[in-house]
């Protein structure tokens, strides 16, 4: 009795679902083995098939995302741009925009608990929100081609979308209103706050527009940084290997194991200095630069290297060897520590090239004096 | 007390208060809370604090901002200076993987 009530009942409103052409609004019901597998159905209205997608993601989505953050290569995690359904919304559900950069798709999709809606997503060339916005290609031209070729106006009744509060760097508003007749309301920066937000008239607070860049949303991008620079840590570490052959009697290979393999794991060190410290540490390091902050980790980390040295002797070859590590490993970690510029959420382009004026030519010069230093100490 | 504050008094933005009309669109958009209302015009009360992503001035309709807008990114700048071009970031998609 129940269950038919209900029936009943959704078939009355299942009735009304209709476009703004008029058209029957139908749900394909879910469907077993959709490709890709976060599709759950189809809503279809005329000769159009819309793609119902998941609001909860699946271990698969959770792996993309891991081996996305992970991954040192042009790798791309996309899907395919258009027009996607959550829930099972109508002609006067509202438009979310978004980029087709899977880990900016899944996140949106995952925080839309209790939402009807549609999510036009737009090509990207598979990449974040921000940085496509900063690029251009999440950007007004994009938008108004995608409202257009998607038949926006013939599905829906009102004449709204929301776009990603990070968007704007790409998208010029009144230039979209201006082509298309869609008014843009800029949502909040997280994907988050997306419901509180719809349930606020569309108004984001305060706290919702800042970006913020705590202790996990730095932990989550160094592992790219690092795998980036990893290469680089590599060749470096064998051209230390191949000099520590170098002494007073010529080139000794047996001492490569021994000499060269100090030399690897203090180059590691700063490494992890500049790459993991540094950036986690990162409002806790005094300074503004990130190459100063990356410059005093690294000397402070040397600081307890020669002391722990000084307890168990023998780490080092001598003191001008302890020394040279005083130039070598402050000036790793500082441009390791410079380049997470790229990844933070509040650096401007010209506080970085302020910056680099004097950051690389000290990291040069402390390089080199660091590694003459090291090899003299194989003289002596 | 921590907060994260970049290097001051380098950012480009550059606020025209005659040519605002008001729309509040700079105060919606800034990631950083640059701007506030003061008399029905906006105001730039935390300059220090822009990165110049040129969200605003993308979408101030009146034209009142300014801001020369690109990426605080240290590896895009090498690549420029190495290049002899403008920095030119080609990051692998990561969320504000270049600024």
């Amino acid at each position: 009795m129940f269950a038919m009530s209900n029936e009943k009942q959704d078939s009355k409103k299942e009735c009304c679902k209709k476009s703004a052409e008029g058209e029957l609004f139908q749900i394909i019901e879910r469907r077993e083995n959709t490709q890709p597998d976060w599709i759950e159905g189809f809503i279809v209205n005329g000769n159009r098939k819309i793609p119902v997608v998941s609001k909860t993601l699946k271990f698969s989505d959770r792996l993309d995302s891991w081996k996305a953050r992970w991954s040192s290569f042009r790798m791309r995690f996309s899907i395919d741009p258009g027009l996607y359904a959550v829930g099972n919304p109508d002609a006067q559900s509202e438009v979310l925009v978004s980029a087709n950069y899977k880990l900016s798709f899944d996140r949106l999709r995952s925080r839309l608990d209790g939402v009807n809606a549609w999510i036009l997503v737009l090509d990207t060339k598979g990449i974040n929100v921000w940085c496509s916005a900063g690029k251009g290609t999440f950007g007004t031209a994009e938008l108004v081609n995608r409202i257009k070729y998607e038949k926006l106006t013939e599905l829906i009744s009102h004449r709204r979308l929301i776009l990603p509060q990070l968007s704007a760097p790409g998208v010029s508003a009144h230039k979209v209103k201006k082509d298309t007749g869609f008014r843009i309301i800029y949502g909040p920066v997280r994907a988050n706050d997306i419901a509180a937000f719809l349930k606020n008239n569309k108004r984001a607070n305060p706290e919702m527009r800042r970006v913020r860049f705590n202790m996990s949303d730095r932990a989550v991008l160094i592992p790219m940084e690092m795998m980036q620079s990893v290469k680089y840590l590599l060749l470096v570490s064998l051209v230390f290997l191949l000099l520590s052959g170098l002494n007073s009697e010529g080139y000794i290979f047996n001492d490569i194991p021994d000499e060269g393999l100090n030399a690897v794991i203090l180059m590691f060190i700063a490494y992890l200095s500049g790459g993991v410290l540094t950036p986690l540490l990162l409002p806790f390091i005094p300074g503004k630069a990130f190459s100063l902050k990356g410059l005093i980790v690294g000397i402070v980390l040397m600081g307890g290297i020669a002391i722990f040295s000084h307890k168990y002797p023998g780490l080092f070859r001598s003191n001008i060897d302890l020394l040279s590590w005083f130039f070598i490993t402050p000036s790793i970690s500082s441009f390791l520590a410079m380049n997470f510029t790229g990844a933070s959420t509040y650096t401007s382009l010209s506080g970085v090239k302020k910056e680099m004026r004097f950051a690389v030519p000290a990291q040069i010069v402390l390089a080199v004096v660091g590694i003459t230093l090291w090899v003299i100490s194989q003289f002596i | 007390m921590f907060d994260l504050k970049y290097i001051s008094g380098v950012a480009t933005l550059q606020l025209d208060s005659d040519k605002c009309n008001g729309c509040r669109m700079c105060l919606y958009v800034c990631p950083h809370a640059v701007f506030d209302m003061d008399r029905k015009k906006a105001v730039v009360v935390n300059h220090d604090s822009c990165m110049e992503c040129g969200a605003c001035a993308m979408n101030c309709p009146e034209g009142a901002i300014s801001v020369h807008a690109g990426v605080g990114c240290a590896s895009a700048v090498l690549q420029g200076w190495i290049n002899e071009t403008e920095p030119t970031c080609d990051c692998s998609g990561e969320s504000a993987c270049c600024g």
